[in-house]
């Protein structure tokens, strides 16, 4: 395949940055996406060039650390991760554009390459279930009905990629904090933090300077891992009944 | 802050209030599109002007316009400071972003509908609203009581095309705008359920198809029948 790969390069966090253009040759429809992206580099580096940045970890579609927005969407034509997505859902002679995520709360620090700490930081404001010491408990202890925790389940296989912020058109994260606010609200072991777990997520997602929602569904159409729209509204119940009725005045 | 502020000026907090409002305004719009209705009888506007009086003296009627007053206000004062958030949220945009596959263009363009609906507001409610309390307006009598002739004041609007045009315009916005509006401040309100969500969708499709629909005929009626 022969492409046009047409890239957002940014020396560093404050640099203004644009678009470069590379001519790209020999490419095989098989190569994962980042792997073109490997060839391209190899190429710049034998030039003597700065490699293009991106990030990247298990290349499995499980960690949730890939990112690019590819032709004007996140990971790409296809709803998956971007290492997951493959050559062949391009075609050959195909200008390729390839962007950062684009949010205040996802600073660029390199060139593809943002800073996605604002979710750990959501995460840590009360995404967690504290751990009380003792014995192991038996495994069917605590029984879950079968459809709640699937519906949980669903919930927790949030990667926390940020395409979601990506797609949205406000840069609003409400269905990454609705994902990780209902897995455990939705199971006995959260039940205890459940009112301050809701406010606390919620507080510091607005202080992360994320948007609003506006329903629009984009986020989910674009979610790697389909989380549902049913999340926001199960974050909306939670933080409005924690509102009226939590001990946190 | 209280907790009430606190929590009504958080983003979540601030959506309520724009699904609230939201709502309160579709029952206005249900109100208001039924007593119209009164516009079709072809009896030369007296049930309309009686109801038009009705509408206007009632105490009852006086708080609900209050309440729809302030619906108004803060549904666009909070669209306003949601959508500055919005904007501070992504300060540089994308060189390329396609957005048709993932969601519906009445969803990503609620502001500008919004705008939009509310300019028409403005001028209907200079047209008819004004005209109707503090207005130079011709009085009729039925059965020897005095009443406002609201319905001259419509009948001659509508003689002109523009008027006409500019009406059925506006109401095509408003539908755009409640198509996506309706169901989604149940999706606020939290309110999504496997067994209802389905029909409060289809019931804000079809919702936003019948109201605009009959507030467009009105005007299209009038010209056809009154000059």
């Amino acid at each position: 395949m022969k492409l046009t790969i047409k890239v957002w390069r940014q020396k560093s966090a404050t640099d203004k940055g644009g678009f470069v253009t590379y001519p790209l040759d020999g490419i095989s429809k098989d190569m994962s996406f980042l792997e073109m992206m490997d060839v391209l580099n190899e190429q710049l580096s034998e030039k003597g060039e700065d490699p293009i940045h991106f990030d990247h970890d298990c290349r499995e579609g499980i960690c949730g650390m890939c990112s690019l927005y590819i032709n004007g969407k996140p990971h790409g034509p296809l709803q998956t991760t971007t290492c997951q997505l493959h050559m062949r859902s391009f075609s050959d002679g195909e200008t390729i554009t390839i962007e950062p995520w684009r949010a205040a709360a996802f600073p660029v620090v390199k060139d593809l390459v943002v800073d996605r700490s604002a979710f750990d930081r959501i995460i840590q404001a009360g995404g967690y279930v504290s751990v009380n010491t003792g014995g192991v408990p038996d495994a069917n202890e605590i029984p879950i009905p079968k459809v709640i925790a699937d519906e949980a389940f669903d919930a927790a296989t949030c990667i926390g990629c940020g395409a979601c912020v990506a797609a949205c058109k406000n840069a609003s994260a409400m269905l990454f904090t609705s994902a990780k606010v209902s897995q455990l609200a939705m199971l006995p072991q959260g039940q205890v933090e459940r009112k301050t777990r809701a406010e606390k997520m919620i507080a510091q997602m607005d202080a992360e300077g994320f948007g609003a929602c506006t329903n629009t569904g984009a986020c989910s159409a674009e979610c790697p891992k389909g989380i549902s729209l049913t999340n926001i509204a199960r974050m909306n119940r939670e933080y409005f009944s924690a509102a009226v009725s939590s001990e946190n005045v | 802050m209280s907790w009430v502020t606190k929590t009504l000026s958080s983003t979540l907090g601030r959506k309520l209030i724009m699904a609230l409002t939201g709502l309160f305004l579709i029952l206005f719009l249900t109100g208001h599109v039924s007593g119209n209705l009164l516009l079709f009888k072809g009896d030369g506007g007296e049930a309309f002007n009686i109801y038009a009086k009705f509408m206007t003296t009632n105490p009852a009627v006086k708080i609900l316009s209050y309440l729809t007053y302030i619906s108004v206000i803060g549904h666009v004062i909070y669209s306003i400071w949601l959508t500055r958030q919005n904007k501070k949220a992504r300060p540089i945009g994308y060189g390329m972003s396609k957005q048709s596959g993932s969601s519906s263009l009445a969803s990503r363009n609620m502001g500008i509908l919004g705008t939009i609906i509310l300019i028409f507001l403005v001028v209907h409610m200079q047209s008819f609203w004004y005209q109707m309390h503090w207005g130079d307006i011709p009085m009729v009598s039925y059965e020897g009581e005095q009443y406002k002739d609201l319905f001259s004041i419509v009948s001659f609007a509508f003689q002109n095309e523009l008027m006409v045009i500019g009406y059925v315009v506006a109401m095509a916005f408003l539908a755009f705008h409640l198509s996506h509006g309706f169901a989604s401040a149940f999706q606020t309100l939290g309110l999504n359920h496997k067994k209802y969500s389905p029909a409060i969708e289809t019931l804000g499709k079809l919702y936003s198809v019948v109201v605009p629909l009959l507030f467009a005929s009105m005007p299209i009626y009038i010209y056809f029948t009154q000059s």
